[in-house]
């Protein structure tokens, strides 16, 4: 089985986020940057499917040379080798443009990443490759398995779960429990040095462009009620903050 | 030209996220001198769907397929087509899960720039610009949009909704072609039987470690109850199985905006409360006076679940 894992990468979950230039760019420094966490979630379970079925895991990632070091961990965890666009990952469109064209060319049966990236927050990416592909993409999975040519997924939906089947190839986008998150071994570090790692040129253009960043405005005082007073929260909530 | 909104049907009712969009299509309309129409598939009936005018739309294509959510391909087949026949210049759904497939694959068919998670009316001053939510509410991007159609995605509170007196027109409609089978089959789907969805309440009460045990969240549901509210949990209450995990939220979990968000034993981790900053009113009750979570808070109680819960549950009856 070949499998293709997407991975962004992007700042830690308690990352303070800031910007530069006149909130036009990301402020990076001092910002330690991850692989995605969903992406994490696809790629342990990417590697387990290969021990199970044997196979191999290419890991894909859309970025910059400073995203090196996550692509390495990603081999480290077990990915066989990797692919980085070299290219600043624009907007969904261009991302999933970027994975759609190595796909056409490699033919994966199973193309896995997160249900979406920590930085955007889009959750599009896996199904703009779908529709690329002219294959199914289905997100966020949950549970999968793989028998012959046919995958059985569970994917969350509002307020409950499905259980799908569907045939390979798909586009899925992870998030938990599909996997638990593996830590790279010793050995895994040291063979990760050596894995092969291509570099390649991107193709076509964003649709989309951010002209601007912004915070939100800072939360008021909290206002503190006595344990005593608990019942008058009721009475704040109705006719000073007006939400019930 | 028009604007063209995506609209979800749940037991032939139109969902509340969808006369958000249907709203907001609206005023899109309104901005480009245009007219907004609604793509609703599933069962309901010309009624109801001619109320749609309430908030704005003029005419309503109903298309009465019954498919499952799962059949994604074969809701943006029709989607796209809607949009090629009525040459539609903006494209509006609600965020959900089938909402968000959908809108990637519509972009993608029409090469359309898409743009999720929309907090706002998009801006008209120079081309097309949207504000959208970006690291999990922690910021937000202004995104142009450089396409001739352009697919928005819209999160809860965009807009408010007012109604306004209006008929829409239904009209039975037909894509020009049917999609192709893609072979995803629908085995099973589990709900909760909950009465209150998470991702479209105005009221939640979450709850998390401070509960100590899944025994013991009689006492939320009933503040919930209550309240008329939904109930929502951290992430370890849902990896510890104490709740179902479409509870969870946070960075890893749902993302939820409600108009009251009550935190009952959650200490207030970044993770956890970038799942929850969106939301109007945040109320915090938790025993440790340090808890991070104090410093999100619009109001706190230093106090134990256990008392709190049961009085604050009491005092709304
Ligand atoms: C990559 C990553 C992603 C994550 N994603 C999420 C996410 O999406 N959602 C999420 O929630 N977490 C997430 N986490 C975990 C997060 O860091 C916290 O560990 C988690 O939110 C803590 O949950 P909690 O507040 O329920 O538990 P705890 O941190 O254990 O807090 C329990 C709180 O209850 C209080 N308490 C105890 N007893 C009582 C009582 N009797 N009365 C009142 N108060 C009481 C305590 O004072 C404490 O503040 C993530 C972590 C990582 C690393």
């Amino acid at each position: 089985m070949k499998i293709l894992v997407c991975i962004s990468n992007v700042p830690d979950t308690t990352a303070k986020i800031s910007f530069s230039d006149g909130d036009t760019k990301f402020n990076k420094s001092g910002v330690q940057f991850i692989c995605g966490p969903y992406d994490d979630y696809a790629l342990s379970r990417a590697v387990e499917l290969k021990e199970e079925h044997g196979g191999t895991v290419t890991v894909l990632n859309v970025g910059e040379a400073d995203a090196d070091p996550v692509i390495r961990k990603c081999l480290a965890i077990g990915a066989d080798d990797a692919i980085r666009v070299d290219a600043e990952p624009s907007d969904s469109y261009f991302v999933a443009q970027q994975i759609a064209h190595i796909a056409q060319q490699e033919k994966y049966d199973l193309i896995l990443m997160g249900r979406e990236s920590l930085d955007f927050n889009s959750g599009v990416v896996h199904g703009l490759v779908g529709e690329m592909l002219g294959i199914p993409a289905v997100s966020p999975v949950m549970h999968l398995t793989i028998a012959g040519n046919t995958a059985s997924l569970t994917r969350e939906i509002e307020g409950g779960k499905q259980e799908i089947e569907a045939t390979l190839p798909l586009v899925l986008g992870c998030q938990e429990p599909i996997a638990e998150w593996k830590i790279p071994s010793m050995r895994g570090i040291v063979s990760a040095r050596t894995k092969p790692l291509k570099v390649v040129a991107p193709t076509g253009e964003a649709l989309s462009t951010v002209e601007k960043y912004a915070l939100p405005p800072a939360k008021g005082a909290v206002k503190m009620i006595p344990v005593e007073q608990v019942e008058s929260l009721v009475d704040l909530l109705r006719n000073e903050a007006k939400v019930l | 030209m028009s604007v063209l909104v995506f609209a979800e049907l749940e037991n032939g009712q139109v969902k509340k996220s969808s006369i958000e969009a249907i709203y907001y299509g609206a005023l899109v309309a309104k901005a480009t001198q245009s007219t907004a129409k609604v793509l609703a598939i599933g069962a309901s009936n010309s009624d109801t769907l001619s109320q749609l005018g309430n908030w704005g739309a003029s005419e309503v294509l109903w298309l009465q397929e019954t498919w499952d959510s799962a059949q994604i391909a074969a809701y943006a087949h029709a989607l796209a087509d809607a949009v090629a026949q009525e040459q539609s210049a903006f494209v509006i759904v609600a965020k959900s899960v089938l909402g968000d497939a959908v809108a990637a694959s519509v972009a993608a068919k029409h090469k359309a720039a898409l743009a999720t998670n929309v907090v706002a009316l998009p801006d008209h001053a120079a081309g097309v610009t949207v504000k959208r939510s970006i690291y999990t509410g922690k910021a937000f991007a202004t995104v142009k949009l450089h396409t001739a159609v352009k697919v928005l995605s819209i999160k809860k509170n965009a807009v408010t909704p007012e109604a306004n007196a209006g008929v829409a027109e239904v009209k039975h409609w037909q894509p020009s072609s049917n999609a192709a089978n893609t072979g995803i089959k629908l085995v099973a789907t589990h709900k909760a039987s909950s009465t209150v969805a998470l991702p479209e309440a105005d009221l939640v009460v979450s709850a998390g470690r401070g509960l100590k045990g899944p025994e013991n969240w009689g006492i939320v549901e009933d503040l919930a109850k209550a309240l008329g509210a939904a109930t929502a949990c951290s992430k370890p209450v849902s990896d510890l199985n104490w709740r179902p995990h479409h509870e969870h939220v946070g960075q890893t979990g749902l993302k939820v905006a409600p108009n009251l968000y009550i935190a009952c034993g959650i200490s207030g981790a970044i993770q956890h409360l970038a799942g929850v900053n969106s939301s109007k009113v945040i109320v915090v009750i938790n025993k440790d006076p340090e808890a991070p979570f104090f410093k999100a808070a619009d109001y706190g109680i230093v106090g134990d679940v256990f008392e709190v819960l049961p009085r604050l549950t009491k005092a709304l009856q």
